[in-house]
């Protein structure tokens, strides 16, 4: 059985009727449905054990403390963490960043530099400006070569002692590119560099093994893997965020106050000031309980198959123009058609219940590599199947002069 | 799902406009220009006006951008041509919304808007 078989009849979503035909969503990388289990687990907590998480001695509190902390033992043994404290919950990707670049940014002096890529997502470079623009601290990027892969020659001449930290994507948002992780984690340490990954698109899609990657930190989101929106996930070795003075204050996050000063809580506490969306990590353990049941390995397998057949449908079609690896890639795909602007393509695809992502992907300085103000974006999940690229594929052939 | 039987994505106006637009080019000894870029896509427009007399005797558009944005900017530079600076900078959405005979989407909003919030830059 293929996987969508198996899986679609879980999402209740996708028994939307959108424009009069079935909704055929191809927008999970933006964010991706949620499975009945998810849904009913935080709904569930709601109406069984809800209250504040750490500080309740009651029974209910003690309830919310319990699922909370059990999510991050999942999400630890998920990504093959070495300790439940290397786990940090954040409000997503973006907010998972941030803590690390205020953080590291109060330690930057003038001449260091930050090491980006051309391919980054906005939310891997701007946390990084907002750091460096202060303190002297200057940007640098490593650029794009053939067919969207990084300029790993480029790297030797980027990557010096005066790199304090590389971040870079796991997976590519646009291009689908999937960056060697272990090898430039590697290559930031020879330097003494931290490396940062921005995973938002590796997790829902591949294996991860933090212990084989070997990067400093790894920040995710939860809702695009098939959990809740408003949570996130920062993973850091454990030594680093010792050493790691919090940018934040606030309640969790504390050992001991007086008006003037305070003490640090432990990890992973320390950077989980204020209360965080408990629901939500119930809805995460969830999330993470669906996929571990169908494996990695296999939804891997499936997306693969989809963004291949995808590239090879839509490059077949006359005026379309693929962006990325055409073969090794991860679950998206970027396109643009001849005569039409990516949101007109968009418009005319929900027209027939088909949701794609267009614009620049929140990934200008790759769009200007790529030459264009944005594209059409395809992208999968488990739940989708070949013969919802291929209904893609016909209505993109059918463009033709409905503009 | 073939286009025969698929009903028009946009009104007849914007489809229009957005194959043969009138006013799009470079507008040679403009007296004011503006340019901006819709967050929302990356769509950059930019409006050019020669103004004589305190009226708006010229305009044309340069841009990258959608159906909906490039017929809201030739509609937008047609409807300046001929009138006072007060007059063009008093044209809202719903001037422009009217000639297109269009109705445009909540999300689409910001494409029809961004001609007109320029030519308010060029004319301030």
């Amino acid at each position: 059985m293929t996987l969508d078989a198996q899986t679609r009849r879980d999402f209740p979503i996708l028994e939307r009727i959108v424009n009069g035909r079935p909704l055929v969503y191809l927008d999970s990388a933006a964010s991706s449905q949620k499975p009945r289990t998810v849904i009913e687990a935080m709904a569930r907590y709601y109406e069984t054990s809800h209250a504040n998480v750490h500080r309740s001695i009651h029974t209910l509190g003690e309830e919310a403390t319990e699922l909370y902390e059990i999510a991050r033992d999942r999400v630890q043994r998920f990504i093959g963490a070495a300790a439940r404290e290397e786990i940090v919950f954040t409000r997503g990707t973006t907010d998972a960043i941030s803590i690390v670049a205020e953080a590291v940014g109060r330690t930057l002096k003038p001449g260091d530099e930050i090491l980006v890529t051309d391919m980054e997502h906005h939310s891997n470079l701007v946390p990084w400006q907002v750091a460096a623009r202060d303190r002297g601290a200057r940007i640098r990027s490593v650029p794009l070569v053939g067919e969207g892969t990084l300029d790993l020659a480029a790297l030797d001449r980027l990557l010096t002692d005066r790199t304090r930290v590389f971040a870079f994507a796991h997976v590519s948002n646009v291009l689908g590119t999937i960056n060697p992780v272990a090898e430039l984690a590697a290559r930031a340490r020879r330097v003494g560099a931290l490396s940062l990954v921005d995973g938002a698109q590796a997790i829902p899609h591949l294996l991860l093994d933090m212990s084989v990657l070997g990067c400093d930190f790894y920040a995710f989101s939860a809702h695009k893997m098939l959990g809740p929106t408003g949570l996130g996930v920062l993973y850091g070795r454990r030594a680093l965020l010792e050493a790691l003075e919090p940018a934040r204050g606030g309640s969790e996050m504390i050992k001991e106050v007086w008006v003037d000063r305070a003490t640090w809580n432990d990890l992973p506490w320390r950077f989980e000031p204020g209360t965080p969306p408990i629901a939500e990590t119930v809805g995460l353990t969830a999330a993470v309980e669906y996929l571990e049941k169908l494996g990695m390995e296999r939804v891997r397998e499936h997306e693969q198959a989809l963004a291949v057949q995808t590239v090879d449908l839509l490059s077949a079609i006359p005026g379309v123009r693929i962006y990325g690896p055409r073969r090794e890639r991860g679950a998206v795909v970027a396109f643009s058609v001849d005569g039409w602007h990516p949101h007109d393509v968009a418009a005319a695809l929900d027209a027939e219940g088909i949701a794609v992502r267009a614009g620049h992907h929140c990934a200008q300085p790759l769009m200007r590599w790529c030459g264009v103000v944005g594209t059409s974006r395809a992208s999968f999940s488990v739940y989708n199947s070949s013969e919802e690229v291929a209904l893609l594929a016909h209505a993109v052939a059918s463009l033709g002069a409905a503009l | 799902m073939s286009s025969v039987t698929r009903p028009a994505l946009y009104s007849e106006t914007i489809r229009e406009r957005w194959r043969r637009p009138r006013f799009r080019g470079e507008l040679a000894g403009a007296t004011a220009t503006a340019e901006d870029v819709n967050p929302l896509c990356g769509d950059r427009v930019r409006m050019q006006v020669t103004l004589q007399d305190g009226r708006v005797s010229a305009a044309r558009f340069v841009g990258d951008s959608c159906a909906i944005c490039t017929a809201s900017a030739d509609v937008l530079s047609e409807l300046i041509e001929g009138r006072s600076r007060a007059e063009a900078s008093a044209l809202g959405a719903g001037d422009v919304l009217e000639i297109l005979r269009a109705d445009v989407r909540p999300t689409r909003m910001r494409c029809v808007t961004l001609p007109i919030s320029v030519l308010a830059k060029a004319l301030a």
